[in-house]
């Protein structure tokens, strides 16, 4: 058997300063770009996540210029985008293509890939005491087929006929048929192909993340010690691998449908005057399949941050979480509510009302672990000698959204309210702010708080401050409107309500949240020049633990080297919450009990 | 290797065999998406039932018997008895290859009698799940393939059993899935 672990401790080199010095054998193919080492390829998931936020984002603002001023012209877009944007003003086809882009790049390309693949890499090795993944290698091929997957997709961009445009759901008939619309052509297989490579490289992830934090983890470090970001993080990762191939099968089930005649999603279609012979296939069948991995996918987004949350609401308020395990058992709850809730986002299909209502039942049990975790945050806080750094505010942002967020769930998840807000601006306002934003919170509160262990320097304090109260008072302003415009019927996905009666009254609150949004997506602009100058110009660390956190990546050295530990991986022996215990601020994993200390309690 | 950073960690199950399950959890989470999509379509009016050919079932035997000389040839390897090694993997890799070969014919022969892959939704079916899991074997092939070829490497000393074991799991676990699958088509259909 495999007992016999060779150890290269000579081999690992020790944590000097990076870049001049390195271990002699790195080339800088090897170090930066096909980079074995869990750190790097965390950067590099980070790296491209945030260059798929600008793309996403800058979308999101041309879309809102069409909503928010649909009779101005803005000759600078025809510059840009040629016959998209002709006269100054975006084509409806082009609007189609920009939210299905908008919705498909935030969704997997930021959101998952760049979320959870950039802090599941970081810190799953660091906080389990491992010295990298379970295999470095596929953890490599994970980010060449997401950077692969990145590249077919940007490339989708400038085919003639443009990109997808049937919605990031990209429910057939409108996406089995390339004569459906301009942006089921070609557009469409290259989504197609993108995701399939996406998929694999969520799956290799997933594998990695779940075998290292199952197997690789430090002597002590028992399960119930492990810090809630590492919880989140194989929650996350669990969900992933048992989601993602449900999408593929259904993906390749439509490739054969656009490709290959077959009929499982079509039947009964008249196109251009013309009768098709495709027969005995189901619409609704792709939506099942779709939304098996659609809603996991909204946890995947969405648990991460609640874990970096924990930890950093925690460590900011020198308090121990509130009920640990609660805060655990609730995880494990939303994990398994989340792949027996998928037909909420179809009860307006025909579904069975019996069905359907039992859909209700299980949407709303998601209320419980959700409460629990809230009451955990807010006790947590309550109290608390709270050092408002801005990892802890986008922390307690994150909380805030995610209570506004969910609360508008539960208007959702009830059928009969459904009928009236299904497709609706009320949609659009729910998932962005619970999912949307308060992830994009939970990930910049991991960017600020972990920006020392990655770069050794800090971020800007002051360009950090206005970039928070920026955002989360501009996310409101945005979201909170559409609430109302949903509730008045204001269907989602119009190219202009100008043209209705019942809508016109909206078109001040249009031109407004379109102002808003671009002010917070230059706000998110100086969020990024914060990232790349402090990587140069920032204030460097000079402590191995400036947090005072207790979790293990912070034993390591400043510049931490493959292998994260010069010496020994520290062993644990206690949980990752001993705050403000036995009259110390903060007792670190890797200190041994006391004398009089009793063990683990939670 | 530069980059080789192996862990001292205690284990229980060496990584690779665990990465695998997981992996394999993932595979069936695929077929349990096609297969439900298959009942879900059952259910509705238009079903059109297709009869199996007898080629599935010389098929099935030829992997259930690719099954039984990999895991004598896992054996063979961890007695050190490398020509039986070689001679037992060389009976599985070609049964693997029947196997493949197998359901081509089993497809020309439903080809022939006018069951193509647009004929009707069960048979499009029919054609995508046995597709998917050939592609699944094709990749269990090579797999094989790459350890058939480190046993003709005479430098090699070492027998290290995981790349063996993590192997015949996966074939394993390609062949039962492959009997779930055909007696799902059976019974259900």
């Amino acid at each position: 058997m495999s007992s016999v672990a060779t150890l290269h401790g000579a081999d690992v080199h020790t944590g000097h300063d990076d870049a001049h010095h390195g271990h002699h054998h790195e080339t800088f193919i090897s170090k930066y770009v096909f980079s074995q080492d869990h750190k790097m390829i965390a950067k590099q998931f980070l790296v491209t996540g945030i260059i798929w936020a600008i793309i996403g984002g800058m979308f999101s603002v041309i879309f809102r210029l069409q909503l928010g001023y649909p009779d101005a012209t803005f000759p600078i877009l025809e510059d840009f985008f040629g016959h998209w944007a002709k006269g100054g003003r975006i084509e409806p086809e082009f609007y189609y293509a920009l939210v299905t882009m908008h919705g498909t790049i935030l969704v997997f390309f930021v959101l998952t890939a760049g979320l959870s693949g950039t802090f599941a890499n970081f810190l799953i090795p660091l906080q389990v005491g491992a010295r990298d993944m379970a295999s470095p290698m596929l953890n490599m091929l994970s980010y060449w087929f997401f950077f692969t997957a990145s590249i077919v997709m940007f490339s989708s961009l400038f085919v003639q006929t443009g990109p997808a445009s049937g919605g990031w759901t990209i429910y057939p008939p409108l996406s089995a048929l390339g004569d459906a619309s301009s942006g089921s052509k070609i557009g469409m297989d290259l989504w197609l192909v993108s995701m399939a490579l996406f998929i694999v490289s969520s799956l290799l992830g997933g594998l990695n993340y779940i075998s290292t934090i199952l197997n690789l983890r430090t002597k002590g470090m028992s399960m119930t010690r492990l810090p809630l970001t590492v919880w989140s993080l194989f929650f996350t990762a669990v969900l992933g691998v048992l989601s993602f191939p449900v999408l593929l099968s259904g993906a390749i089930l439509l490739l054969f449908d656009r490709n290959m005649g077959t009929s499982f999603f079509l039947s009964d279609i008249v196109i251009n005057g013309k009768i098709l012979p495709n027969e005995g296939g189901s619409a609704i069948l792709f939506q099942h399949l779709f939304w098996f991995l659609g809603h996991p996918e909204v946890y995947i987004i969405l648990l991460p941050a609640m874990g970096m949350s924990s930890e950093i609401i925690s460590v900011n308020s020198r308090k121990p979480i509130f009920g640990y395990m609660a805060m655990v058992g609730s995880l494990f709850a939303i994990a398994i509510l989340a792949f027996l809730v998928w037909a909420h986002h179809m009860f307006v299909t025909g579904l069975n009302p019996f069905l359907g209502s039992v859909f209700v039942l299980l949407t709303l049990l998601i209320a419980v672990p959700s409460a629990i975790k809230v009451f955990n945050w807010l006790t947590t806080l309550w109290r608390g000698s709270i050092r408002f750094t801005p990892g802890m505010l986008f922390a307690i942002g994150f909380v805030s959204l995610f209570i506004s967020g969910g609360l508008t769930g539960i208007f959702l998840g009830n059928s009969g309210l459904d009928l009236h807000l299904h497709d609706t601006y009320f949609v659009i306002a729910h998932f962005h702010i619970v999912m949307g934003v308060a992830s994009f919170f939970g990930m910049f509160a991991g960017v600020y708080h972990w920006y020392p262990k990655m770069f050794g320097r800090y971020l800007n304090n002051t360009m950090a401050y206005i970039h928070f109260w920026v955002t989360i008072i501009g996310a409101y302003l945005i979201f909170w409107p559409m609430h109302y415009e949903g509730l008045a019927g204001m269907p989602r996905r119009y190219y202009d309500y100008s043209n209705w009666q019942s809508f016109k009254q909206f078109g001040g609150l249009n031109e407004f949240i379109s102002f808003v949004a671009m002010i917070v997506f230059a706000t998110q602009l100086l969020f990024v020049f914060n990232f790349f100058y402090s990587m140069f110009k920032g204030r460097k660390v000079t402590s191995s633990n400036p947090w005072g956190a207790n979790t293990l990546e912070w034993t390591t050295p400043i510049n931490p080297g493959h292998g994260n530990w010069p010496g020994e991986i520290p062993e644990v022996y206690r949980g990752a919450y001993d705050y403000a215990k036995d009259g110390r601020e903060f007792t670190p994993q890797n200190t041994p009990l006391g004398e009089n200390e009793s063990g683990d309690h939670h | 290797m530069m980059n080789t950073v192996v862990m001292e960690q205690r284990k229980k199950i060496h990584p690779h065999k665990f990465t695998l399950w997981v992996g394999i959890a993932g595979i069936l989470m695929m077929f349990a998406g096609l297969t439900s999509a298959f009942i879900v379509k059952r259910n509705q009016a238009d079903w059109k039932p297709f009869v199996l050919p007898l080629t599935f079932w010389y098929s099935t035997a030829a992997i259930v018997l690719s099954s039984l000389t990999l895991f004598l040839a896992g054996r063979a390897y961890k007695a050190r008895e490398m020509m039986r090694y070689r001679g037992l993997m060389t009976a599985t890799i070609i049964l693997g290859v029947l196997f493949i070969l197998l359901q081509v014919v089993a497809f020309m022969q439903l080809y022939a009698i006018g069951e193509k892959l647009q004929s009707s939704v069960s048979i499009s079916f029919l054609y995508v799940i046995v597709l998917l899991h050939g592609a699944h074997v094709i990749g269990g092939i090579i797999a094989l393939i790459v350890l058939y070829a480190k046993a003709f490497n005479l430098k090699t000393k070492i027998y290290n059993s995981v790349p063996v074991e993590v192997t015949s799991t996966y074939w394993h676990f390609v062949d039962v899935l492959w009997i779930y699958l055909l007696l799902f088509l059976v019974m259900i259909n």
